[in-house]
């Protein structure tokens, strides 16, 4: 009687979804024609097995209501067909596949009876009666089988775990296929003209150019396979510049790697014009293995199977967080990457960072370094430039990253996961920074698992062509177009596409010409070399201009620190790196100038958007930040139509108005989403129009809230008590 | 004293301050004066009619931040004031002396070290100060005898500031609430419910207001008999009812059921009248207390209604902890963010302090009471005396329910009903002017229902009139004593001392200056319940509020979105004004159509323009 808890509010009725024939009656019904429960399936997808009268739960498996539907296995998705109506239409559909789809590769864990664990290769002859899937965007699926035929279900099961779950070869992924079948006008989306060097070394993990200190010789690039070969990223408007590379390992006896890295030391001084801090990131970052273990504690506080588990989670929620290292992770690198700024910016070093493989953390941490120092890259088309740059041509391993292929000696870890994780940070910070939206972000995140994109399916540049050119069903001549990720229009139409970028952005101001005259800085993100022939070594080395200019500055050479351990130092570093963010915070805060992240605790948060978007009980409904952005949008269209009247009218705006003048189209999407449909939290994800408006009431409150200790007595004491709590 | 109207924060001319900070009383000799104290650092700040200078004093402020800081200390009888004398970025501290909670001495004349010597200072909002002196000739007693003076005004004998103030507001702040008004809106009274004046002389209940509204069908001798078994006085009387389902939200006090388990059928008629009102079938009791916490309580003589007795309702308790594990617990948290917000495992000891945990519970408390209520249940809330724990259940489902109270107006009324009238012990619990630090009383009750409110701002930044700033300038003078407000704990305390008549209302500032306290992006929704997720996944520390004072924390005056949208809604303007024009000398018909819609719709969000050029 006494703890009556207001669970009974929680299990509200969903009335989205629900069935109310009982399987019994399915049953005795007629089977439905299968042939007309086929998703619309994509160029080059075939439909390996599927099974009918398949119960799909709503999320909350308590209730255990569904919906009966097709459960299909192609070679692109697993994918539900409801025998319902299709609901309808999503605004922000994406064209691959639908909100019931799950591409193979997005397949994270499948669970069977009592929640245990499916593993490839072992599935025999049985198959559970429930089955729930993890999906990589967090999605959770939960399909029973026992309404099922048994040779149907069988054959879907370990249609499903063979595909999902074991190891393939490269040539099974669905983009072979597909791109075969599309007539795909290919072309690459950022400009290779700027990076020089060389190819045909013998080593596949560089990419096509790449552009060295000019000491370097010839020969020095391919003395360890590329290993040790400082490779420029980006240099500071006052010359100092950042570099990457692989770490050689250090054999004791050897005596020559170690001159090696001298000799490529110098050459990143400049010749001792410029002092070197190097990092090794492998020293003071967590380690790609750290990474992987962090994120999976991580993302079962969101692969919800019901909403008792849920609630029960709630109150631990923090030290939960804390526990399981993630933030951390993410903090980690955002001061290693203020480090660095702090070097290139304030002391105008050079900077060179390495790890081993060099494509790692250093893709991480030199992307950062770029995003918070240089504006260009907080744009669509400079952060798409940026992650071509630094990770794709940088050779990021995608393929064995994501194990796509299930192959057991390939070291899995969510490394590009962390970085968009790191960007989101920087994001929520300074919203009005960057061009692009949160919802880009998380869509971005989501495309590393569809397999039908180039730009997240090979280990490098090399990989790439060397494969695209074999599978070419043509001669050697044309390599197979595929679409990179960047393609958007692939995965959804205009309107949707409206929905990443950020209305909260404007693009600087353009400056009066006379201003423009007199010498303003300017950092080199590319450079203007010759395109090709790596035989013409590059004669204007990109600091030579700068560097005569620094040289009669300075008159001095300043004295390198080479080698300096960063872990002798580090309790320094992170005093040194808190008053460089104060002293930058003491300034106004210019939204095109440099960027740092604040790294205190209450300001690393949870990417709300990624991960909390499918768990119903978490959803705002009609809140959350997207109402007040939608507002934003809403005056931003208008403003547009404004303007397009005033245009007409031959009116000439003055040039500050430009300034402020927004990108074309931002608004319209919102718009048409606001009149029909609910926001929520989840938006552009989930629409509300079917949920209910009963509240979600915490259940299981009483057990969890610890009292206990000190605060014990005390909660045992009266309100306004008598004599003996006025102590 | 003739001097103009001003507000905290406002930036008068140094010559005009000067003179006031360096010569309260005598005019004549202001000019040369104020040519001596020219010398000294200029000043920022303008005293407050009827502020006036006690003592000033040379004194380094240890600041937690930027290290010791060399200046002068001003202590007027309504605040401390610290201005640098040379540190670059300059260091002020403006502190109403309402926000002091203790005052003590550290160090002693023998103590060794430097800056070993002076005074600590515990602030009720969030903060700590301290001021070293020089040790030679007793330098601070002086000062220290002021400082606990008038910062504990009520402790010597003095008058709180709300009652020397003699600032003069273009609105009324005190006309805000009329009880009769609000409850006509609401519809008040029906067929079965009346309003009573049977509390007109505070004699059925001291701690209630004078105007009740109770079911139609009790009568005034039902009333006194119910009276007597509840918890002082307080019997069940309604706080809102919805208009269309007419189910009601009825507060009160624990009843006295005791250890021998007594009965009252007068009580349990008069709940069975209010289910009975609109034919609820089974009224719902929420105990805002945990179930362990009210079964205790039949030891001193309260407790809990049982439902063997209560035949028609259900009896549920929602585990919000009393008053003590509040205050130890905001204790806790200004332990982990003041002066530095903790470094390691933040999120750990966040958990710890336990401070969003008990959020979370107020605010699934309300949920389940609104959602009730929109479900056509009545509901009856209460928790041991019905004045902490039920005011914000009662008013954050208010919130939720009634979208009157999210308008800037609407949450005076809602604050100077539920709180201010019910008697939330504000005095008790805030401690205005009183030196008892230690008082077991004192509890942060409102504090929390105002970050309560905050969360739910935060989660629906679309549907409150008001910004924060108001929240925050309430918490400001929740503590300050400046106004009449927050002071005494009942209303009929406040009759007695004449706050209505002496004082000046905390909502004759805001009214004034009502602009600046409106939330740009409010849309108004009139028939919405708003339901919060109370998630620890959604609830999210108050930064700005309690880690406001930490330079990293960067405050923005305004946020960027806000920022952004005011820009956008001014480019609109500007133009919409440039097509007019454009139209008067070539009148398209075509166009003029096509502008003369926007221009209409434009209306209502044009007047938030002024905000932008509104100083902060």
């Amino acid at each position: 009687m006494l703890s009556s808890l207001g669970s009974a509010g929680g299990k509200s009725a969903k009335p989205s979804f629900v069935s109310y024939v009982t399987p019994e009656e399915i049953k005795s019904e007629k089977e439905p024609s299968r042939k007309e429960k086929h998703p619309d399936l994509l160029p080059g997808e075939v439909v390996f097995c599927s099974a009918s009268t398949v119960l799909k739960y709503t999320q909350d498996d308590l209730s255990q209501r569904g919906v009966f539907g097709v459960l299909l296995c192609t070679n692109f998705r697993v994918s539900f067909v409801s025998d319902e109506a299709p609901t309808e239409e999503m605004l922000f559909k994406n064209k691959l596949y639908g909100e019931n789809d799950i591409p193979l590769s997005c397949v994270d864990n499948i669970y069977g009876d009592k929640r245990k664990l499916i593993t490839g290769g072992l599935v025999k002859n049985k198959y559970p009666s429930k089955m729930i899937i993890h999906c990589k965007d967090l999605r959770v699926f939960q399909f029973s089988l026992s309404f099922s035929k048994e040779e149907d279900a069988k054959k879907i099961f370990q249609g499903i775990v063979h595909h999902c779950l074991e190891p393939k070869s490269l040539r099974c992924l669905f983009a072979f296929s597909y791109c075969e079948n599309t007539s795909y006008p290919g072309s690459y989306s950022y400009c290779r003209e700027h990076l020089v060097s060389s190819r045909s070394l013998g080593f596949l993990l560089f990419p096509v150019y790449f552009i060295v200190p000019k000491n370097v010789s010839d020969e020095d690039l391919t003395k360890y396979q590329g290993k040790g070969l400082p490779m420029w990223c980006w240099s500071h408007h006052s010359g100092c510049a950042l570099f990457k590379t692989a770490s050689i390992p250090l054999v004791q006896e050897d005596n020559v790697p170690q001159t090696y890295m001298e000799k490529m030391l110098t050459a990143v001084a400049h010749n001792h014009l410029y002092s070197v801090k190097t990092e090794d990131l492998s020293d003071t970052l967590p380690t790609v293995q750290d990474i992987l273990l962090s994120y999976n504690r991580f993302k079962q506080f969101f692969l919800i199977d019901n909403t008792t588990e849920f609630w029960m989670s709630d109150m631990k929620w923090f030290s939960s967080l804390d526990n399981c290292g993630w933030l951390d992770i993410i903090r980690q690198c955002l001061q290693k990457a203020v480090e660095v700024v702090e070097s290139l910016e304030k002391e105008n070093t050079n900077v060179l960072i390495m790890e081993e493989g060099g494509s790692d953390l250093c893709c991480v941490v030199s992307s950062l370094v770029q995003l918070m120092l240089d504006p260009y890259y907080r744009t669509l088309l400079g952060f798409q430039s940026l992650v071509q740059k630094e990770w794709v041509a940088g050779g990021h391993a995608f393929l064995d990253r994501s194990n796509h292929l299930h192959l057991k000696d390939k070291v899995e870890s969510p490394v590009f996961l962390l970085f968009l994780e790191c960007v989101w940070q920087l994001q929520q910070q300074h919203g009005p920074a960057f061009q692009f939206s949160e919802t880009y972000l998380t869509v971005l995140s989501d495309s590393i698992h569809v397999p039908v994109f180039t730009t997240f399916l090979f280990n490098n540049d090399g990989h790439r062509d060397s494969l695209l050119r074999a599978e070419s069903p043509h001669t050697q001549r044309s390599p197979l177009n595929c679409p990179t990720v960047w393609d958007w229009s692939v995965q959804f139409d205009c309107k949707a596409q409206d929905l990443f970028t950020n209305p909260l952005y404007t693009e600087k101001p353009k400056q009066d010409t006379s201003v423009r005259k007199s010498y303003r800085p300017r950092h080199l993100r590319q450079l203007s070399l010759p395109s090709s022939a790596f035989k013409t070594p590059p004669k204007k080395g990109f600091f030579k201009d700068e560097a005569d200019n620094l040289k009669k500055i300075l008159g001095v050479k300043r004295l390198s620190r080479w080698m300096l351990s960063p872990s002798s130092d580090s309790p320094q570093t992170s005093s040194s790196v808190r008053e460089f963010y104060e002293a930058w915070q003491t300034k106004p805060l210019d939204y095109h100038g440099l960027l740092l992240p604040c790294l205190d605790g209450p300001s690393i948060r949870v990417w709300m958007q990624r991960y909390l978007r499918w768990i119903h009980d978490v959803q705002i409904l009609g809140g959350g930040p997207v109402a007040m952005l939608s507002k934003v949008s809403e005056i931003l269209g208008e403003v547009q139509e404004l303007q397009r009247q005033l245009d007409r009218h031959g009116c000439t705006l003055t040039s500050n108005h430009k300034g402020a003048r927004p990108r074309a189209k931002t608004a319209a999407a919102v718009i048409a989403a606001r009149s029909s449909v609910r926001l929520s939290s989840s938006f552009p994800f989930v629409t509300s129009r079917n949920w209910s408006f009963k509240p979600a009431i915490p259940t299981s409150l009483l057990q969890s809230l610890m009292v206990t200790g000190m605060a014990g007595n005390l909660a045992d004491r009266e309100d306004d008590g008598g004599p003996e709590s006025l102590v | 004293m003739t001097a103009p109207h001003v507000t905290l924060g406002e930036v008068l001319p140094e010559r005009a301050v000067q003179n006031r900070l360096t010569n309260p009383g005598t005019e004549n000799c202001s000019l040369c004066a104020s040519r001596e104290s020219l010398k000294m650092e200029p000043l920022a700040v303008t005293l407050l009619p009827g502020e006036e200078r006690v003592i000033d004093k040379d004194i380094m402020y240890i600041c937690p931040f930027s290290g010791p800081v060399k200046g002068k200390v001003f202590i007027t009888n309504y605040r401390l004031y610290f201005k640098s004398a040379d540190a670059d970025p300059s260091v002020t501290l403006n502190v109403p002396l309402g926000a002091i909670g203790r005052v003590e001495k550290m160090g002693g004349a023998s103590s060794r070290g430097e800056n070993s010597y002076g005074l600590d200072i515990t602030c009720k909002d969030m903060r700590n100060l301290r001021f070293a002196l020089k040790q030679e000739g007793h330098s601070r007693r002086d000062i220290f005898d002021i400082l606990f003076r008038y910062a504990f005004p009520l402790s010597h004998g003095l008058l709180l500031f709300a009652y020397l103030s003699q600032e003069k507001y273009e609105e009324n702040g005190w006309s805000v609430y009329k009880p009769m008004e609000e409850f006509r809106r609401q519809g008040l009274p029906t067929d079965k419910w009346r309003i009573t004046f049977i509390n007109d002389n505070y004699e059925l209940c001291d701690t209630y207001p004078t105007i009740l509204v109770v079911p139609f069908k009790a009568t005034e001798e039902d009333l006194r008999k119910v009276s007597t078994f509840r918890s002082r006085g307080r019997i069940p009387v309604l706080s809102w009812i919805h208009r269309e389902n007419q189910a009601v939200i009825c507060r009160c006090s624990q009843p006295l059921v005791g250890m021998s388990g007594k009965r009252n059928k007068d009580d349990e008629r008069y709940l069975e009248v209010i289910r009975e009102a609109n034919g609820t079938a089974k009224l719902t009791i929420y105990d805002a207390r945990p179930s362990v916490n009210a079964v205790a309580n039949k030891a001193t003589g309260g407790g809990y209604e049982g439902d063997d007795t209560y035949q028609n309702a259900e009896l549920v308790f929602l585990d919000i902890h009393n008053i003590h594990v509040m205050r130890e617990s905001l204790k806790k948290l200004k332990d982990i963010v003041y002066p530095n917000v903790e470094e390691s495992h933040w999120l750990s000891s966040l958990e710890s302090t336990h401070w969003l945990e008990h959020i979370k519970l107020v605010l699934s408390g309300a949920i389940q009471v609104a959602d009730k209520i929109s479900g056509g249940n009545s509901v009856v809330v209460h928790c041991s005396d019905g004045w902490d724990r039920t005011a914000q259940l009662t008013s954050l489902a208010m919130l939720m329910l009634d979208s009157h109270y999210r308008t800037l107006r609407g949450f005076q009324v809602l604050l100077e009903k539920e709180w201010i009238s019910f008697g939330h012990k504000f005095a008790s619990r805030i401690g205005h002017g009183d030196k008892n630090h230690a008082d077991q009383d004192r509890s942060p009750i409102f504090v929390q229902f105002i970050d309560c409110v905050w969360q739910m701002t935060k989660q629906f930044p679309t549907a409150f009139e008001f910004n924060e700033r108001l929240l925050m300038t309430i918490l400001d003078h929740l503590f300050s004593c400046r106004f009449g407000t927050f002071l005494y704990n009942c209303e009929s305390a406040r009759d007695t001392n004449e706050v209505r008549s002496k004082t000046v209302s905390l909502w004759s500032l805001v009214n004034s200056d009502s602009t600046s306290y409106l939330n740009p992006f409010y849309t108004p929704e009139s028939s919405r319940v708003l339901y919060p997720v109370a998630s620890m996944r959604h609830l999210e520390l108050w930064v700005t509020y309690y880690i406001r004072w930490n330079p990293r924390i960067r405050q923005q005056q305004q946020s960027p979105v806000e920022q952004r949208y005011m820009e956008l809604l001014a480019l609109r303007d500007e133009y919409l004004k440039k097509l007019e024009e454009l139209q008067l000398t070539d009148s398209s018909p075509n166009s003029s159509h096509l502008s003369n819609s926007s221009a209409s719709n434009a209306a209502s969000p044009t007047q938030h323009i002024n905000h932008l050029h509104t100083p902060f």
